[in-house]
């Protein structure tokens, strides 16, 4: 096994048998989709009309709030450290920790979108452009995570100050995340929409390791 | 003298090293040379900066003036040393065997872990959850960590912490072995490291004592 997809199934391995964190994004994720009917009102044309900006922001949120578990662990029982000197250098290990924190993250809340749908009345058409949307556009959002994270990593109670600095950045997610799913008013802009947030999901995840690996390398100092 | 060389010789020399931690300068004006099969042994108070002397060795702080250097063929390869920190970096979630078998696949294994565990005699607790160790045990499961991929330059920071008579005895004998294959040790310690060799070893005293 490389040092690569060690550390991927160690992250998995953890996860897994500490259990709980993935359920409570989960939760929170579906909450969000709950509360809305009720601060809005139960008007389903309406609730229809704004389920695509809904969905898109209890996802943006939920992955926020679990950005800061993506090194902060590592970094607090010294692994971190040692990954310096490791064969696997330290742009792969960072990228390696975004997989598996996505597969731990992203696809938990995929999978729950169904509920999030059927609570803010969406179509199938528009819940399967969710679905397409939120696949393509959540790398994006780890990615410029992880940048935050490994930044605020050697700050001791950073826990939201990741979060903050990222949001401005995740912006342009949260548009073409949403105009990927809504089709009108006006012509169908639904396809490049989706196309520009692959664009960014891309770019974004092929330098953020970098970006990573760097802050990571110089935060000790 | 009968040197098995497992390791190509490598030199550590530092010349005006000056370390700083934060805005503060701890140790200025360091000369100093380590050869292949030698041992440095840093002395002096707390607080006096050896820990930060080895962090700037490891390269994750930037000297403050001066500069050091490791002279070697294996000096060119990205990893080349093993850093043996006042943390053990052990997940409590995993297994023994587990833990180690991370740090073999990322840090590129030639030996076998279950030797490794061996030598620190936690073989037969190979299966158990590294959260149920105590204090010593996760010394001596942090301990196989370097034994498991074996490199030329050992930085180790109060390596014989936590552990009880045998495991200091253990430490020493690691020690003297690594030094044996040719390799490189710098380590921070206050109790004396019962080596075989003294002359092999030099000390440096850092930090004024009051």
């Amino acid at each position: 096994m490389t040092g690569f997809s060690a550390i991927i199934m160690r992250d998995l391995r953890l996860a897994l048998r500490s259990g709980g964190d993935a359920l409570t994004l989960v939760l929170f994720f579906v909450m969000i989709g709950v509360v809305v009917p009720f601060a809005i009102g139960p008007d389903r044309e309406l609730l229809a009309r704004l389920a695509p900006g809904i969905v898109w922001i209890a996802a943006f949120l939920s992955m926020l709030l679990g950005l800061d578990r993506l090194f902060r662990t590592d970094h607090d029982d010294g692994t971190l450290l040692l990954l310096r000197s490791a064969q696997t250098p330290l742009a792969a290990v960072a990228l390696a920790k975004m997989i598996a924190h996505w597969l731990l993250t992203a696809v938990p809340l995929i999978v729950a979108t169904p509920l999030l749908a059927v609570m803010l009345a969406m179509d199938m058409q528009g819940f399967m452009r969710a679905l397409v949307s939120l696949l393509i556009g959540t790398p994006a959002l780890v990615a410029l995570g992880a940048v935050g994270a490994s930044v605020t990593v050697t700050i001791r109670r950073g826990g939201l100050i990741a979060p903050v600095l990222i949001l401005p950045l995740a912006i342009p997610v949260l548009i073409f995340g949403v105009g990927a799913i809504t089709t009108g008013p006006g012509p169908d802009q639904s396809g490049s929409a989706l196309l520009l947030l692959a664009a960014i999901s891309l770019i974004t995840v092929a330098l953020s390791p970098f970006a990573a690996g760097l802050a990571i390398a110089s935060g000790e100092d | 003298m009968t040197l098995r060389q497992g390791f190509d010789p490598l030199t550590l020399r530092a010349t005006g090293l000056a370390c700083r931690r934060g805005e503060r300068v701890l140790v200025e004006g360091l000369d100093f040379e380590v050869g292949p099969g030698r041992a440095l042994l840093l002395k002096g108070p707390n607080g006096a900066g050896k820990t930060t002397l080895l962090m700037t060795l490891y390269g994750a702080i930037r000297p403050h003036s001066g500069g050091f250097a490791f002279e070697g063929a294996d000096a060119d390869t990205a990893s080349f040393m093993h850093l043996f920190g006042h943390q053990s970096a052990i997940k409590p979630r995993l297994s023994v065997a587990e833990n180690l078998a991370f740090w073999a696949a990322v840090n590129g294994n030639s030996a076998s872990i279950d030797a490794a565990l061996d030598a620190v005699r936690l073989a037969s607790i190979a299966w158990l959850d590294a959260g149920y160790l105590s204090a010593g045990q996760t010394r001596r499961l942090a301990w196989a960590r370097l034994l498991v991929s074996p490199r030329p330059v050992w930085l180790l920071d109060e390596p014989t912490s936590a552990l009880d008579a045998q495991g200091d005895a253990m430490v020493a004998q690691l020690i003297d072995a690594h030094l044996d294959q040719g390799g490189l040790v710098v380590a921070a310690t206050h109790l004396p490291l019962a080596l075989r060799d003294p002359a092999r070893v030099t000390e440096l005293r850092i930090g004024t004592t009051p």
